[in-house]
């Protein structure tokens, strides 16, 4: 290969073309809802569409719909198909399990329902759904299916019979906090940005840079039912003045961005996206920006340099974007799920969501369960359910049996909450004084099987990797942090490694730029207040009492 | 010497590929802040950026060069080497950490006597990891060209590299 | 920025400064010192060595000097034992980074870093050197960059472009494998931008930027050959080296 037009991209035409929907062309009398979110698909869902879709054709059943939804939640127990209007779950469904896809039609042209019941399973009984109301409803590639659950009816309602300060009144009132991790308050914010004065200006943007590793509650967001995130940001937009918004999407998250840029599109064809926003003057576009593989531009000001072309690395605030941001103009940030948070809130009132919830934290969260647990995937709780809660009766406890260790909260800037936290309830402020924050709301479940110290240092070598290189304690300091990690787990650490561990943790908490260096030694710190037994086990006993780290120590 | 915009560059050859580049940079109006866009453009249509792309979009926006280099090499989406005909994928992100995502990459790499980021000598695969892809709820998680492959194991993984 | 006079508290003395102005610049023109490497008066703040922290009464966090403008009634205060030791950390952090071996360099006794760890008294380093392996770019006819001194301050980036309007240099990659690039990443002597001005090499803080035929100690930097940087240094307080 010598030259760049010798070179084809890679893959080319290796993605089979998925298989269409079934839609019954009378009134549809029963449906079967498919996953076709990234889980299941990765189980080949799309070939259990196409299977079903052959069966129902065959048995001749015409008043059938076999649908392509979003995210079901169940993720573990993929490919999954749903029939709600007989609340029953089929799991595991394999394209070319004959009994399965049988039990299946048998269900849907009315004899004896197969699968489970969905209401006596805890999964989903004790969830409570407003960001994913409809997520696994809808088909998130019809805009139609949007506008038939409701879609639409907020930003319609807001513009032609509301105010920019009667929205924000809502928002304010309703108690929401930023759910891309800091909790700042959505409608503090909406405010600031709204009053900022601009001559040629505002922009709202949405930050789908979802970074967390253990997180994908915006990418099912997205995957599900990206309509639902476009009218929220519509909404912000009339709200502080904004004609522009930019979606900065990951470019790890093929599908979603293929889903919201077909989601626009359609918006703008309705009349719900672009100019004359049902028939009034307010306007509003939408553009995708896609990201290239840089955690940090999770941060604000290094989303806003990315947007513009430049590297992501973050800037000193103030000036804070909400007064200077895209191109030096006022712009609103918010993240998928705070967005897709304000269609519910304007339609149903600011009161009705902040009786959910706890005193400060109000409403609902998502949450991506993972890890040793054996119900992994998407959940939605009201805000102050236990940790014991979500991860016992919704998790439906570990994988095999095995002992709970720890459960990681908040990503490469949380923290590992242990046994004697389990019924600590989840909110901004517990998680903050357990030393572990909400982030965005990736929750990692480890059995003992996991080596503490090891979480520590595989998250600090996240950190190195992902700094921008801009300010020094973030660029040099976590790699000082990750040598002295390695050494503990290698079985070479000492006590004084320990301490200057700790103060230089400390060190690049306080003097590092931006959240991300700020936030990298909180792992180490976590795990030295609730497992410092681990460490101490490493460096005194050079074992390491999960059995995970291969220790080579003897000559120190 | 300064370079001076020069809209009316000739790309780097006749390909009809950069036509595909030039109409992208049109609608974008030339700015400079749509760099990130051209790039993704130019490695989806070439499959990575080389010294002439790169030279290309910088002269075509206004951008300096070492801007456009510096922003290139920050971002690990963009490659500055072709990749294989076919990528593998392995995803770290710390649910498939935690259920056995370091074995996998330790199998594939013993097989294929390559390093995270390397591609095979006869150019047909390249392997590379990444930080999180989402998939945490089928964890470990493989792209194989594009596809994802949930709940991999190394012999599974075996499979699905040895049918490219 | 307009001209309205804020009063405010720096160490104990009542000082004046400009609305808009920072708490470092008005330190540097009432002589009270505070330690800074990416700072130089009359270029952009990028606010990154976080050397130039100081504490604020009232707020909790540190806050970074050059980039935060002085309040009326601001307390601050530029030293305390909490700071030295963040700062001695951030000089080891430095040295530790890259290959610094004083007694070969050119700018030994002319040298921002070395000047800094003296002041602050750091007297041995805890942390293990990372020993990256970094390149010597010669093949520019009149100045050297050595990557084994580089601290990433960014100084001749910004001069080159704020300045000079040439923009040669910007930074690779990301985290500790960042570099400093001219061009496409191409040696020094192949670019096509570069006017050989030499302003990256009077404002560079360590030996990383040199000018040829100097030997060790003879690295003496001459900041009049950048007038714009004293002019803009109105009271001409700036610590020239």
């Amino acid at each position: 290969m010598s030259t760049i037009e010798d070179a084809r991209a890679p893959g080319e035409g290796a993605r089979r073309r998925p298989p269409e929907p079934l839609v019954p062309e009378g009134e549809r009398r029963v449906s079967a809802n498919v996953c076709q979110a990234a889980g299941c698909l990765s189980m080949q869902s799309d070939l259990v569409l196409g299977a079903l879709r052959d069966r129902v054709e065959a048995a001749g059943l015409s008043d059938v719909a076999v649908r392509r939804v979003g995210c079901l939640g169940l993720c573990a127990a993929g490919p999954l198909v749903e029939v709600p209007e007989l609340g029953r779950l089929f799991d595991h469904v394999q394209p070319d399990d004959g009994a399965a896809l049988d039990s299946l039609v048998t269900t849907l042209s009315g004899g004896e329902p197969g699968g489970q019941a969905m209401a006596k399973e805890p999964f989903f009984s004790h969830q409570v759904k407003v960001v994913l109301e409809r997520c696994g409803q809808v088909d998130p590639e019809r805009v139609e299916d949007y506008l038939d659950a409701g879609g639409y009816e907020a930003l319609t309602k807001t513009v032609t019979t509301m105010s920019p300060e009667e929205v924000i009144a809502e928002v304010v009132r309703s108690g929401l906090r930023g759910r891309g991790g800091a909790g700042y308050p959505t409608g503090l914010k909406w405010t600031t940005v709204a009053k900022a004065t601009s001559h040629d200006g505002k922009f709202v943007v949405c930050n789908a840079d979802e970074g967390d590793p253990g997180a994908f509650m915006d990418r099912s967001v997205l995957e599900s039912c990206p309509q639902q995130v476009l009218e929220g940001m519509a909404i912000a937009g009339y709200a502080v003045g904004a004609q522009h918004g930019y979606v900065y999407v990951r470019a790890e998250y093929p599908l979603a961005v293929k889903r919201l840029n077909s989601a626009i599109r359609q918006a703008e064809r309705s009349g719900f996206l672009g100019k004359q926003i049902a028939g009034t003057d307010f306007e509003f576009h939408v553009e995708v920006r896609i990201g290239a593989g840089a955690f940090v531009c999770g941060e604000e000001t290094a989303l806003l340099a990315s947007i513009q072309g430049g590297r992501g690395t973050p800037r000193p605030r103030p000036p804070y974007p909400a007064a200077s941001g895209l191109w030096g103009r006022p712009t609103l940030i918010n993240n998928v799920e705070t967005y897709a948070n304000v269609p519910p809130v304007v339609m149903r009132g600011g009161e009705w969501y902040g009786s959910i919830g706890t005193g400060k934290s109000k409403g609902t969260k998502v949450f991506a369960l993972a890890g040793a647990v054996v119900n992994t995937g998407l959940i939605e709780v009201p805000m102050g359910l236990s940790l014991r809660q979500i991860v016992f009766d919704i998790g439906g406890g570990l994988v095999g049996g095995k002992k709970f260790k720890a459960v990681q909260t908040g990503g490469p800037s949380g923290g590992c909450l242990p046994e004697e936290l389990l019924d600590m309830p989840i909110d901004y402020e517990s998680l903050a004084q357990a030393g572990s924050h909400m982030g965005s709301g990736g929750m990692i479940v480890m059995d003992e099987s996991t080596c503490m110290v090891d979480v520590a240092k595989y998250f600090m070598d996240f950190c190195r990797e992902e700094s921008c290189g801009k300010c020094l304690p973030c660029r040099a300091g976590t790699v000082q942090m990750y040598g002295l990690l390695d050494k503990i787990t290698r079985g070479r650490g000492t006590r004084h490694d320990l301490d200057t561990l700790q103060s230089l943790a400390e060190m690049v908490r306080t003097t590092s730029l931006c959240g991300l260096g700020q936030g990298a030694p909180n792992p180490v710190f976590s795990t030295l207040r609730y497992f410092r037994d681990e460490y101490l086990a490493h460096i005194d006993d050079h074992t390491c009492p999960a059995g995970a780290c291969r220790l080579d120590g003897g000559e120190r | 010497m300064v370079a001076t915009p020069a809209r009316t560059l000739s790309p780097p050859s006749d390909d009809k590929r950069w036509r595909q580049v030039e109409v992208r940079m049109r609608r974008l109006g030339h700015r400079p802040d749509g760099l990130i866009e051209v790039l993704h453009t130019v490695q989806e249509l070439f499959g990575f950026l080389d010294d002439s792309a790169l030279a290309f979009v910088s002269q075509s926006l206004s951008v300096p060069p070492s801007k456009v280099y510096g922003v290139a090499t920050f971002y690990s989406h963009f490659m500055l080497k072709p990749q294989g005909e076919h990528t593998c994928v392995v995803c770290t992100g710390t649910a498939c950490y935690i259920n056995g995502a370091g074995a996998l990459l330790a199998k594939l790499k013993e097989r294929l006597g390559l390093e995270a980021g390397g591609t095979t000598a006869d150019g047909k695969l390249s392997l590379l990891q990444a930080r999180c892809l989402g998939a945490c709820s089928m964890a470990p998680a493989v792209v194989v060209d594009g596809e994802v492959h949930g709940r991999v194991t190394p012999s599974s993984i075996a499979v699905l590299v040895e049918a490219l | 920025m307009s001209d309205e006079v804020r009063t405010l508290v720096i160490d104990g003395r009542d000082v004046a400064g400009a609305s808009g102005q920072s708490i470092l610049s008005v330190a540097e023109e009432s002589g009270v010192f505070i330690p800074a490497l990416c700072h130089l008066a009359g270029l952009s703040e990028v606010g990154s060595c976080r050397l130039c922290m100081v504490e604020v009464e009232g707020t909790a966090r540190l806050v970074a000097s050059c980039v935060t403008a002085v309040e009326e009634g601001m307390k601050v205060t530029t030293t305390s034992e909490r700071l030295l030791a963040y700062r001695r950390r951030a000089i080891e952090l430095l040295f530790m980074e890259r290959n610094h071996v004083c007694s070969v360099c050119v700018a030994d006794n002319h040298c921002e870093l070395q000047e800094l760890a003296k002041t602050l008294g750091v007297t041995h380093f805890e942390l293990p050197p990372l020993h990256p392996a970094c390149d010597v770019d010669a093949t520019h006819e009149r100045f050297v960059l050595d990557h084994n001194r580089c601290i990433l301050c960014a100084r001749c980036v910004r001069v080159c472009d704020e300045i000079e309007g040439a923009h040669t240099w910007d930074i690779r990659g990301r985290g500790t494998g960042a570099r400093l690039i001219s061009d496409l990443g191409k040696p020094w002597g192949e670019s096509t931008t570069c006017t050989s001005c030499g302003k990256c090499v009077q404002v560079c803080p360590t030996g990383a930027l040199y000018e040829k035929g100097r030997s060790v100690a003879e690295g003496k930097r001459h900041r009049p050959y950048v007038p714009f940087l004293v002019a803009t240094n109105a009271l001409g307080t700036g610590r020239q080296l």
